[in-house]
């Protein structure tokens, strides 16, 4: 990519723009990962605490079933169940940055029944997956940057919206349990 | 009823805190040292990702600016215009999987181009807030964690991305055109 993308930069004279905007990307990824170091330390503390009083052992029970069906071979796994549950209901509520913990935590778990760590397993597919096609109901973000720009009624799309994301939602369990019956090394 | 759900998600995590606060005195488990351990382990996942976001990210800043991009955009035309997609908006849809701000950065471009009240505007908006940006997932996911062999979720994540892209392009046409 950095390639195709340097051979792109001297056809249109953009070198220098180019350079700058990846020295800027990667001042831009720490300063994210910093933020994120807050929340995250908040979250897996609060996490931590439902853990220890038992509250995740039963939560993770109730919907066990329905998710069960999705990632057969982390059925044992109940940690990694319980986080996958409360990464998919933050996402739902448009809090993504209280779902990326539960995500980490959950991929975590997985991680820790992987006999080859360096590949990803098809559960960590099918959770990935899922999380790209960004399944929420309010996509709040967008309509408050509407409404600023004086949209008359910018709750017009949410319908239209979260027609889309189910659609992509679906598709992206159904692409990847397709795609697990052909073994991608 | 959008007043309903924006109250909504802004009431459930607070919800969620007092919840396991008040089980966690109910069943008389230690809540300030678990809470303590529970945070060490959150400051520890922050750092290890560092590197693996300053890769991935460094790759999309010089795919976005070198004009990758535009070149790719020029090659569409043709096609955009016989499914009556507005040009403007073939941006966002490359980089709506790439970048999470330069989307948001095109929503706005697109908006003060061609008015908040546009078609474009409108499926722009759709396919910002129906997706997510599948590379940057991806990286933070997979980085966290030290998988380098991504297998099939990329591409899944993908394809899911063109479907979702396709199903706005049809619902949009059925609510606004």
């Amino acid at each position: 990519m950095i390639l195709i993308s340097f051979v792109c930069a001297i056809f249109t004279g953009n070198i220098a723009n180019t350079f700058d905007a990846m020295l800027l990307a990667s001042k831009k990824a720490v300063e994210f990962a910093i933020s994120l170091i807050g929340i995250m330390a908040f979250w897996l503390g609060i996490v931590k605490i439902a853990q220890n009083s038992g509250l995740m052992e039963k939560f993770s029970k109730l919907i066990k079933k329905p998710l069960g069906f999705l990632f057969p071979d982390l059925k044992q796994n109940s940690d990694a169940m319980s986080n996958i549950a409360l990464n998919v209901s933050a996402n739902a509520f448009g809090l993504g940055n209280a779902a990326t913990p539960f995500g980490i935590k959950a991929m975590e778990d997985m991680q820790e029944q992987n006999k080859d760590k360096e590949t990803a397993t098809n559960s960590m597919c099918t959770f990935l997956a899922m999380n790209t096609a960004g399944f929420q109901i309010v996509p709040a973000l967008v309509i408050a940057i509407l409404a600023a720009s004086g949209m008359e009624n910018p709750g017009q799309i949410i319908l239209p919206t979260l027609i889309v994301t189910s659609i992509a939602f679906v598709s992206a369990i159904f692409f990847s349990k397709l795609l697990e019956r052909f073994n991608i090394k | 009823m959008i007043k309903i759900l924006n109250n909504l998600s802004i009431m459930i995590l607070p919800a969620i805190i007092v919840f396991i606060l008040i089980y966690a005195l109910c069943t008389k488990t230690k809540a300030y040292e678990s809470f303590i351990d529970g945070a060490k382990e959150g400051f520890d996942v922050a750092v290890r990702i560092i590197p693996y976001l300053v890769a991935i990210m460094v790759c999309v800043a010089a795919f976005r600016e070198s004009g990758a991009i535009l070149i790719i955009e020029k090659m569409l035309r043709p096609l955009l215009e016989f499914f009556k997609i507005p040009v403007e908006t073939l941006t966002i849809m490359l980089t709506r999987s790439l970048s999470g701000s330069a989307t948001l950065g095109v929503l706005s471009d697109i908006i003060n181009q061609t008015g908040v009240e546009s078609y474009a505007t409108k499926l722009a908006a759709v396919i910002t807030g129906s997706s997510e940006t599948t590379f940057y997932v991806a990286s933070v996911y997979f980085g966290a964690i030290g998988i380098k062999k991504f297998r099939h979720a990329l591409l899944a994540g993908i394809l899911a991305d063109i479907v979702g892209i396709v199903a706005a392009i049809g619902i949009c046409r059925i609510f606004f055109l």
